[in-house]
């Protein structure tokens, strides 16, 4: 009796254990911690978090996790809508970094008008928000009718802005390098006499808002149906067209954020080194939260603890004086080593290998 | 180089070839290749006529245009292979970055020659080919999201091996690059009345002949046959035994080995190097094969069409330049302007078509 329950035990924590590997979370926050882990042994002081004064003596908090928090403000955004955009037109965006560009150049040409070096802003600060948002969505939208109306697979659609959209950026600045006054400042860093950086609060908002938007509306399961089979979902009652440009406009929305976020961080924008190579890490994120880059199901939680995952990734590789540059070269082979997982072929092959364990473990669930 | 096992097969890929030539070639080749002959020509003639002042008039003008694209040529007839087997490479500017760079440091400090670095370059590609290729072919992952990677990967190893612009300083690679072809009897009167020949650069009959070469691959032998096969319908292609995966795997490879040949040549032309090097790269190839008739969708395309897709982007360029607009962003908005016209114009004979 008392050895049948131990065996009981011993299969139902296989079992535990089999689950957790088995688990849409697994690979993303596994990925993250063994990232922290490294950098906690690199620097083991890496956790701490502190209460500082700036310069002009208000408190802000102080810390390596608080950096990452902080920094991955624009690429947390972005996987929200590139994860979306992944799941109902099975392609990505390759154009968020070019958009976040345009985004950033209206902004900046709608509070600095034709100066260089305005001593105070030309607009509400909320104005240029709201026209900045409005200029990501107008992209997103180009990219959208490109997609679900003529279409045309999503990387070619947003190839087109990919080329042109820092190239608009510079044209919607007017050529111009100006500096916005420093009120404009708070939105990128901290608001004086609050000591979390703002960009972390934008961020909590626009999740809150997505989770929220993911939990009332019927957006997550249409986006899955028309993911997974659009004629399907088309005789069902759905409009796949209408799905998929919406998907690309709320993509085009966040990229606005993320382009107030990254204009405010500096109170100025360059369109051509704006944030680099970001369409790169947004596919990362969405790949290494357990979504398939082929359309269908997802997850935005993965994608959430991805995103952060990749930013603790860059800033490892900051520490370890790694050129700027060259920073791609590693998440490239990541995205590599994912896909090739992910892959169906290596999968089946894996799967051959590991039904004498599967068949193990399903036997003590049904006895379970 | 032969696919194929016996008799049997080239029996199967001759019905291909018939089928094809019924269905395509007084439809979608001809019809897109006319309209981009006659679009670079009445591009080109307007151009004469409205900027004849501008630099237009001259025909060294004209050689300039092949001078300037040698590099582009070669490597867009790599991806329009690739697009006909219905599949794609943006990794292309990353290659030829890496490629640039790569060759340039060892010139200068490892004592490489001129045939060593071409060596190097072809290396280079040929390895980005394999990879990519097996991956796309072998593993059937994405190729865009494999060929972005590898972008990433070819700009980030530029910045591993060197972070600044770098030049070439190695006396007989320049003597080699700076050579170049006069062309008897052609040429322009300058403004002292003297008669300068018109000259060509020896990339150039490089890109010329791999053009003609890559015509002839694509139309007379059994591999470039499957390439269409395959792009046009993988299952109907497998149907007629011919080796899906092998194909797409050799499309890379060839790509890869062209973008080896054409960051070579664009080194001989420029002769530097630096991180962002021949970016956009890949758009203009692609964009080039798309106005050279090329259905992104696989199956239809024709190497003189790159080359003229090639010509008439050029010819735009050229006109933007000169037309002296002093704002930098007007070259890459009206190539991605037309790229759009293009795709979206495909868009229409596609859905046509259905």
């Amino acid at each position: 009796m008392s050895r049948n329950n131990n065996n009981l035990n011993s299969n139902r924590s296989a079992l535990v254990l089999k689950e957790l590997i088995r688990h849409r979370l697994f690979i993303p926050i596994a990925f993250l911690a063994f990232l922290l882990l490294i950098n906690v042994f690199i620097n083991p002081g890496f956790l701490g978090v502190s209460l500082g004064r700036d310069s002009s003596g208000n408190p802000v908090l102080i810390g390596n996790l608080i950096n990452i928090l902080n920094n991955a403000a624009e690429l947390v955004i972005l996987a929200i809508g590139m994860t979306l955009v992944t799941a109902s037109s099975r392609g990505q965006d390759i154009s968020v970094g070019a958009t976040v560009a345009i985004a950033g150049g209206v902004i900046m040409r709608v509070l600095c008008g034709n100066e260089t070096q305005p001593t105070e802003l030309h607009a509400p600060i909320i104005v240029a928000l709201l026209l900045g948002c409005l200029a990501g969505m107008a992209c997103g939208a180009f990219n959208g009718i490109l997609v679900s109306k003529f279409n045309i697979q999503p990387m070619v659609a947003t190839l087109i802005l990919f080329t042109a959209g820092r190239s608009i950026g510079s044209m919607a600045m007017g050529g111009l390098k100006p500096k916005a006054a420093a009120e404009f400042g708070y939105y990128g860093n901290f608001i004086p006499g609050f000591p979390i950086p703002t960009p972390i609060l934008i961020t909590i908002v626009v999740v809150a808002v997505t989770f929220l938007a993911l939990k009332i509306t019927n957006l997550s399961l249409y986006t899955r149906a028309v993911g997974i089979n659009d004629k399907s979902s088309s005789l069902n009652g759905l409009n796949p067209a209408l799905i998929k440009f919406l998907t690309f406009v709320i993509l085009g929305l966040c990229v606005g954020i993320a382009g107030f976020v990254q204009a405010s961080r500096v109170q100025t924008v360059n369109p051509y080194t704006i944030v680099p190579g970001i369409e790169m890490d947004v596919i990362l994120a969405v790949a290494l939260g357990g979504n398939s880059l082929s359309g269908g199901k997802f997850n935005m939680t993965g994608s959430i603890i991805g995103a952060y995952t990749i930013q603790t990734l860059t800033s490892m590789l900051t520490t370890l004086n790694v050129n700027t540059n060259a920073v791609p070269v590693f998440k490239a082979v990541i995205i590599i080593m994912l896909v090739v997982i992910q892959s169906p072929i290596v999968k089946s092959f894996l799967g051959n290998k590991f039904t004498v364990l599967k068949s193990t473990v399903g036997d003590g669930k049904e006895r379970g | 180089m032969s696919i194929l096992h016996n008799v049997q097969d080239t029996g199967r890929i001759e019905v291909i070839q018939n089928k094809l030539k019924r269905e395509n070639s007084l439809t979608d080749t001809a019809f897109l290749l006319t309209i981009t002959i006659s679009l670079f020509i009445a591009i080109y003639a307007l151009s004469i006529v409205f900027l004849g002042d501008k630099g237009f008039s001259k025909i060294q003008m004209f050689f300039n245009l092949f001078n300037e694209n040698a590099a582009l040529i070669v490597i867009a007839c790599g991806l329009s292979i690739v697009m006909i087997t219905g599949s794609i490479d943006i990794s292309v500017g990353g290659s030829t970055a890496l490629i640039c760079t790569a060759c340039i440091v060892c010139l200068n400090n490892y004592g490489f020659n001129f045939f060593t670095s071409l060596m190097l370059a072809l290396a280079i590609g040929l390895t980005f080919g394999v990879v990519q290729g097996f991956l796309v072919a072998y593993l059937e992952i994405q190729p865009f999201i494999v060929t972005l990677a590898g972008m990433f990967l070819g700009r980030g190893l530029v910045a591993l091996i060197e972070v600044n612009q770098i030049q070439v300083k190695n006396a007989g690679f320049e003597m080699l690059s700076g050579a170049r072809i006069l062309i008897p009897f052609l040429g322009d009167i300058n403004k002292k009345g003297v008669f300068i020949q018109s000259k060509l650069e020896y990339g150039v009959i490089v890109a010329i002949i791999i053009v003609c070469l890559m015509y002839w691959l694509l139309r007379k032998t059994s591999l470039g046959r499957s390439f269409y096969a395959v792009g046009g319908n993988p299952q109907s292609a497998l149907m007629l035994g011919i080796n899906v995966k092998r194909t797409k795997f050799y499309a890379h490879l060839l790509c890869g080995l062209l973008a080896g040949i054409g960051g070579f040549l664009y080194l001989f032309h420029t002769r530097s190097g630096s991180v962002q090097q021949a970016t956009g790269l890949e758009m203009d190839a692609i964009a080039a094969s798309i106005i050279g008739g090329t259905l992104l969708t696989g199956g239809v395309g024709n190497i003189f069409g790159t080359l003229f897709g090639v010509l008439a982007s050029g010819t735009v360029l050229l006109i933007v330049t000169a037309i002296g607009s002093q704002d930098p962003w007007w070259p890459q908005i009206t190539r991605a302007a037309m790229l759009c016209f293009f795709i979206v114009l495909q868009s229409f004979i596609c859905s046509r078509k259905k």
